[in-house]
């Protein structure tokens, strides 16, 4: 399987952290932006993403928004996002997934965690 | 036949059956036995692909700190990654980066997160040797606050952990953690390894970074005075 995957982190060491748990996935192609609107740039691009994974804090447009904007977008919305955050708390968790999150991971992540969650999306 | 021949052919059946059905037992008993090494064996295999695996993910963490770590020569830059590491990596909701200024032997936050939490945090100033944080700049050693004491909860002056910058024997700051994430109960074993390489690999990052912008800002002074010479010659 060829799965492309888009990175949304504002924080080179978590990118870095979090392509490196997607190597796991045979000829995984990592894409990463920097914030929301870096995002929705490259989703706007040609290639097509099978899966995105995004932090919530971030400067220019935040992952909540980000979430949010693919959802209303007739041509992305059924992309799976997984939320990766520190922002732990139920009632966090419970706001990414109304936005139409499909998982919602805290950091500091599990490699073994992130893998489980990304295989129970991917088709 | 006889009824006597035939109670002896019974008998006979009934003895082959009785050795057969014995023989079925056996082999159930022996392959119960081995069912249950084979589970024990898929237990086993288990257990280590689970310890691998973390295994893998605390390398993983550590060659990321280590590489981001190493990965630019500009101070701030610098501060940002060992910022990233607590956070991201340990999961520090609370905690404060203090350098040390030799001339004043003044320990003082450089770069700090959770000021809601705690308070002060971003101004924290202390001589070397005083308090929990100046004596672990005094001596080099990592203190952990000890959580089995219901009474240690976490104050300014004495932290979850303090870290202290080394390189070699020289302290050069130190890095104390006040509060975990929420979802985060305790430090697990890849924070005590994330701390050991903090405490080597941020100093020297950190040395590395002031001694390049040192040496970036007095290159400047004598390009410039140099300029001054050939304009003014």
């Amino acid at each position: 399987m060829n799965s492309k995957f888009l990175v949304v982190e504002d924080s080179p060491t978590m990118r870095q952290m979090i392509s490196f748990s997607l190597r796991r996935f045979q000829n995984a192609e990592i894409i990463e932006a920097v914030d929301g609107l870096d995002a929705l740039r490259k989703l706007s691009g040609p290639l097509k993403i099978d899966l995105i994974l995004t932090d919530i804090n971030m400067p220019v447009m935040d992952g909540l928004k980000l979430v949010s904007m693919v959802r209303q977008n007739a041509s992305l919305r059924d992309i799976p996002i997984i939320i990766i955050t520190t922002e732990g708390a139920e009632e966090d968790r419970e706001r990414g997934l109304a936005l139409g999150a499909n998982a919602y991971i805290a950091k500091p992540i599990q490699s073994s965690h992130l893998i489980r969650t990304i295989s129970e999306l991917l088709p | 036949m006889s009824d006597e021949s035939r109670a002896e052919k019974f008998l006979e059946l009934f003895n082959k059956s009785r050795e057969f059905t014995e023989e079925l037992l056996r082999e159930n008993e022996r392959l119960r036995r081995q069912l249950g090494i084979l589970e024990e064996q898929t237990k086993d295999y288990a257990a280590r692909y689970t310890e691998i695996e973390q295994q893998n993910n605390n390398l993983a963490s550590l060659y990321v700190a280590s590489y981001q770590l190493h990965s630019t020569l500009d101070f701030r830059e610098v501060i940002h990654v060992v910022q990233e590491i607590i956070r991201d990596l340990i999961g520090a909701k609370a905690y404060a980066i203090l350098l040390l200024d030799e001339r004043t032997s003044v320990l003082q936050t450089v770069a700090c997160d959770g000021e809601d939490v705690m308070p002060g945090v971003e101004k924290i100033s202390t001589r070397i040797g005083e308090g929990i944080i100046g004596e672990v700049a005094r001596r080099g050693e990592t203190y952990y606050l000890d959580r089995d004491d219901e009474n240690a909860r976490p104050t300014l002056q004495r932290p979850l952990a303090a870290i202290p910058l080394k390189i070699k024997d020289q302290v050069i700051g130190v890095i104390a953690i006040y509060r975990l994430l929420v979802h985060k109960p305790a430090f697990t074993a890849v924070d005590y390894e994330l701390f050991a390489l903090l405490a080597a690999h941020a100093a020297t990052a950190i040395f590395s970074a002031k001694l390049y912008s040192q040496s970036e800002r007095k290159l400047n002074t004598i390009q410039s005075f140099l300029d001054l010479l050939t304009t003014t010659s």
